[in-house]
């Protein structure tokens, strides 16, 4: 395990980012706006070469980059993917970026990858496994990860602890630090009918590198209860903002990703996304705590 | 239709004490059950829950499929193509999360599934468009052009091989592929019936399909297999307007190497 007393915080501004969409490109390099870094999905720049590639390089030259995983797996019951694995350290070997974060979650079974974020219980058997896996991730790409928090839709009748305790015990074992994405606890929270205040008081702000704000979509359970869906595809909603001033309140300035991954807007409408989490970050605008 | 290759059904947990076995082969089967001990906060099975994941797998797959063979979507629709795809999906679940190399055995599915059965040329208009994918993620090399070939005196040229870019791939088929990628992607004219064979290369960054006439075809094949510029001559036969080929590679930036050699087989130094 790494050493968590010499692990560093990420090398990220404590600014606004956003994720990388192709189709910004050029708007980006012209007209940032307060977007101060970039986020990519790992999985996306894996190619041989090509556009994607020498976009990530020209851009890597003006802005500092996150490398977010959504493939690895890190929560499944199977061994890590070696050939996935070596593709990510080879990213992270030559790009050199400023964090490297993946998910609290599991995508990959039997060599089948099932294109999305899946749920794992919180037991002492999954809490060995993830944290031999995290040990695994970190030695391989050489470098602390951040491990960020998951939207859930259901619970697991064999849990035996709270998220916040399981994330903890995987960075104490591990010296990993974390993800904080506020959607995805404003999300869990409403689906599981918690306090999402409660967590943000709760959560170990010491080892949180860095913090994701995104849309989610509304529905509701078979008996009629609210059911958010973490979609990535719209602003982020106003009690999400003010759980985030909440955030900032209690942890101070941290890097802050704006996630707009699907019905992707156009680039004034994403940075003046950023724009409200800039004013948060320099005025703590609707700090409530 | 066969099954994945997928776990069977059972309980919460596996022999092996294994949760996710049974999840897996639930998310893929919307007639499963949802496995037991998946609860809601009031501790009831969580069936619309469950169901989010399952809509997350299907859903953002059948969009992939979709970015991936933009041709065979305009040609049978969006409705039949989602409905194809899931089918696609659930018989080929993705082997890796390199999402851009997902779908690479579409052809080979369309040409087993009954449906489409009657349009012959769809699964060559898939090949055609893995191959542009491929392309377009292949690695980068610096194209080489006419005057390079110039240079060499004419006995030694016919003993080189030119070494073809990484993006290089010829699609052949008894269909007029390209005519009809061309009237569906391009506002091309209507496709004549004639068999066509097609170089896809990758000029910068964005990956594009070439005709290839029957002759300058062999020639290219014979090339690509690591032949020598006479031997490729030869293969190409008489109809070969080589002028014009040499003009549509360079265009295509599809040739990035010279190796002089005396022979076929022989290694030999790189220019």
């Amino acid at each position: 395990m790494l050493d968590a007393t010499t692990a560093q915080p990420t090398g990220l501004p404590q600014r606004p980012g956003v994720g990388y969409k192709p189709q910004h490109y050029q708007d980006i390099l012209e007209d940032p706006g307060s977007v101060a870094w970039l986020e990519i999905h790992a999985e996306n720049y894996m190619g041989d070469g090509g556009r994607p590639l020498a976009q990530l390089r020209h851009l890597a030259e003006r802005f500092p980059i996150s490398v977010h995983g959504v493939g690895l797996s890190i929560g499944g019951e199977g061994p890590l993917d070696a050939e996935h694995l070596a593709r990510l350290r080879h990213l992270v070997g030559w790009l050199n970026p400023a964090s490297f974060s993946e998910h609290l979650a599991w995508s990959t079974h039997d060599s089948h990858y099932l294109n999305d974020l899946l749920p794992l219980p919180y037991t002492e058997v999954t809490l060995a496994r993830v944290a031999e896996h995290v040990d695994q991730v970190q030695d391989s790409v050489g470098r602390r990860m951040l491990l960020e928090n998951p939207s859930t839709y259901l619970a697991f009748a064999e849990t035996e602890m709270s998220e916040i305790e399981f994330l903890t015990g995987i960075a104490r074992r591990t010296g990993c630090g974390l993800l904080l994405d506020v959607n995805n606890v404003f999300v869990s929270a409403t689906n599981q009918q918690s306090d999402p205040e409660s967590y943000i008081d709760a959560f170990p702000m010491d080892l949180v590198g860095e913090i994701h704000l995104g849309g989610h979509d509304a529905d509701t359970d078979d008996q009629g209860a609210p059911l958010l869906i973490d979609s990535h595809a719209r602003p982020v909603v106003d009690p999400v903002w003010a759980l985030y001033g909440r955030t900032i309140a209690r942890a101070g300035a941290l890097p802050t990703l704006i996630e707009w991954d699907n019905d992707v807007p156009d680039w004034p409408t994403l940075r003046a996304e950023a724009g409200l989490a800039a004013d948060v970050l320099d005025h703590r605008v609707g700090v409530t705590a | 239709m066969t099954s994945p290759d997928l776990p069977p059904k059972s309980g919460p947990l596996s022999a092996a004490g294994q949760r996710q076995p049974g999840f897996v082969a639930a998310l893929l089967d919307p007639d499963a059950a949802v496995p037991p001990g998946l609860i809601g906060p009031d501790g009831r099975p969580a069936g619309k829950r469950f169901d989010v994941y399952r809509n997350n797998v299907t859903v953002s797959l059948i969009d992939a499929l979709e970015q991936s063979f933009p041709c065979i979507f305009k040609l049978v629709g969006e409705e039949f193509f989602r409905a194809m795809a899931r089918e696609f999906l659930r018989i080929h679940p993705p082997k890796s999360p390199r999402l851009a190399t997902y779908g690479d055995e579409m052809p080979g599915f369309l040409e087993r599934f009954p449906p489409v059965a009657h349009l012959g040329y769809l699964p060559d208009v898939a090949r055609l468009e893995n191959a542009l994918r491929a392309a377009y993620h292949a690695a980068d090399a610096a194209p080489i052009d006419t005057d390079a070939l110039g240079a060499l005196p004419p006995e030694r040229l016919m003993a080189a091989r030119i070494g073809l870019a990484p993006a290089v791939r010829i699609v052949a088929s008894d269909w007029p592929i390209l005519a009809i990628w061309r009237a569906n992607m391009a506002d091309g004219p209507k496709p004549q019936m004639q068999a066509e064979t097609v170089l896809v290369a990758r000029p910068g960054y964005d990956a594009r399909p070439y005709p290839l006439a029957p002759g300058a075809a062999r020639f290219l094949q014979a090339l690509a297999e690591g032949r020598s510029f006479g031997v490729a001559l030869e293969a190409a036969g008489p109809e070969l307007d080589l002028t014009a080929l040499l003009q549509t590679l360079v265009d295509a930036q599809a040739m990035t190497s010279i190796t002089e050699g005396t022979d076929d087989a022989g290694t030999s130094d790189r220019l």
